[in-house]
């Protein structure tokens, strides 16, 4: 029986992250894809407050949400492979305090700039361009946000470099653009052509398939 | 250390502020405390905090730390003597990170929003979804505890401070509803813990008075009934 287990979804940028971690370290663990239609027994015994994937099962006991799994994974193999939290309080600070504005603002608020119209979609693109500045600001004269290497802020901004490139390609926004976004693009660019990251990144012509489909349903939903 | 190497940013009635005067009381640490609101969007605030523009924040030489899940973890790192806010083992570190997550995503902002709805329906079925989830807290205190008196043990520790703080709203919420929310009878141990949370040395001067914020919330109520926005 292994000792690490995951429950994920392929498209899910919150599942690729923990693989991410755990695939950092060098940890041997045994993948379970889930169905987010068909929520499995194991998923719902293992979370039963969000019933959502990631789980890490590490030794039989269950972990839930990306962020307390990614640091639990920093703690547990602290000495294996490279960390993915800084040392220093401070720097700790802010390297939870990144990851929190992605998935509480960014997140939502691009979701929100692709799949939605009218008003709704411009309030959200204006809201969009503004949290982009922010992380804009914050990558500048760095290569990536943790530093010379990938840590837990580019891990959690994943997001960006990846799912919404290819939602803005569904939907025909160009909202990040090299001319506002300058620095957060040039992070993007190193962020997805990082060898590592490149190989744990879901199929992009996969995911194509998935927003297309996702696009297709959201349209019709408000046709009806 | 100087008192004003440590500052917080922040006002009585918030319990997010709380928390990180909490922490900070247990590390025995001075500091300045600074009576804002995010209301008055004054230069000091939108300097240490431009990204969110909210209280808390604790500015540490100069350095600010915003966020209170995150300023309490910082003064736990920053301040390493005394007991940890947290357990020594990892994965019940990691089941107090997701538990404060819980209470912050999924509870406490429902207490705020079934004080303040008009609609019947609403309510019920919020208080509903309330109860469950301290039901589900009951369980989490009973695990942590461990027949100790806090979610830390014999100190309180990070769940404590971050579902602690919420205890003076909770109460008011159940005043203005005529309610228990924290039922005796459903959440025993909970509801002990509760009062002796509350009436704890640590916390008692921190914890702002029911009585005080009762009247802050009739306050808003009339701010909101006159289309102010808050």
């Amino acid at each position: 029986m292994a000792e690490v287990k995951l429950l994920g979804l392929w498209g899910s940028p919150f599942s690729r992250r923990v693989e991410m971690a755990l695939k950092l370290k060098g940890i041997e663990y045994e993948y379970f894809e889930e169905d987010k239609k068909n929520k499995s027994p194991l998923l719902l015994k293992y979370n039963p407050v969000h019933k959502k994937v990631p789980v890490l099962v590490h030794k039989g006991k269950p972990i839930a949400e990306s962020l307390v799994i990614l640091e639990y994974i920093d703690d547990t193999w602290g000495d294996i492979g490279p960390p993915i939290l800084p040392k220093t309080p401070y720097e700790r600070a802010m390297a939870r305090f990144w990851p929190k504005f992605i998935d509480e603002m960014c997140i939502p608020t691009l979701r929100r700039a692709s799949w939605s119209e009218g008003d709704e979609k411009e309030k959200a693109k204006n809201e969009a361009a503004t949290l982009l500045k922010i992380l804009d600001v914050e990558v500048k004269g760095k290569k990536f946000f943790g530093g010379e290497t990938l840590g837990l802020v580019d891990i959690a901004a994943g997001f960006i470099a990846c799912w919404f490139g290819v939602m803005e390609e569904i939907v025909g926004t160009q909202i990040l653009n090299k001319d506002e976004f300058p620095n957060l693009c040039d992070w993007i660019e190193v962020f997805n052509n990082d060898n590592f990251v490149k190989q744990n990144l879901p199929p992009r012509d996969r995911l194509v398939g998935k927003y297309e489909a996702h696009y297709q349903a959201v349209k019709q939903a408000r046709a009806a | 250390m100087a008192t004003s190497e440590v500052k917080v940013l922040g006002t009585w009635s918030c319990p997010y502020v709380n928390r990180a005067q909490l922490a900070l009381k247990l590390k025995s640490v001075d500091y300045e405390f600074i009576e804002d609101i995010p209301l008055k969007k004054s230069e000091i605030l939108l300097k240490y905090n431009p990204v969110h523009k909210k209280i808390p924040v604790l500015v540490h030489g100069e350095k600010p730390v915003c966020e209170s899940l995150i300023i309490v973890q910082y003064i736990d790192d920053a301040w390493p003597t005394g007991p940890s806010f947290f357990p020594s083992d990892a994965y019940e570190r990691a089941l107090s990170r997701f538990w404060a997550d819980y209470i912050d995503t999924k509870w406490y902002p429902l207490v705020k929003v079934v004080r303040q709805s008009e609609d019947k329906e609403e309510r019920r079925t919020l208080i509903e979804k309330l109860s469950e989830g301290l039901v589900l807290l009951e369980e989490v205190y009973i695990k942590c505890s461990k027949g100790k008196p806090y979610f830390g043990g014999e100190d309180i520790g990070y769940l404590d401070i971050i579902l602690g703080s919420t205890l003076r709203w909770l109460q008011v919420t159940e005043i203005v509803l005529e309610i228990q929310l924290l039922d005796q009878n459903k959440t025993p141990q909970l509801a002990k813990w509760a009062r002796s949370f509350c009436s704890g040395d640590a916390t008692k001067d921190i914890l702002p008075e029911t009585t005080k914020l009762l009247e802050l919330h009739w306050k808003i109520q009339d701010f909101i009934k006159a289309g102010y926005k808050l």
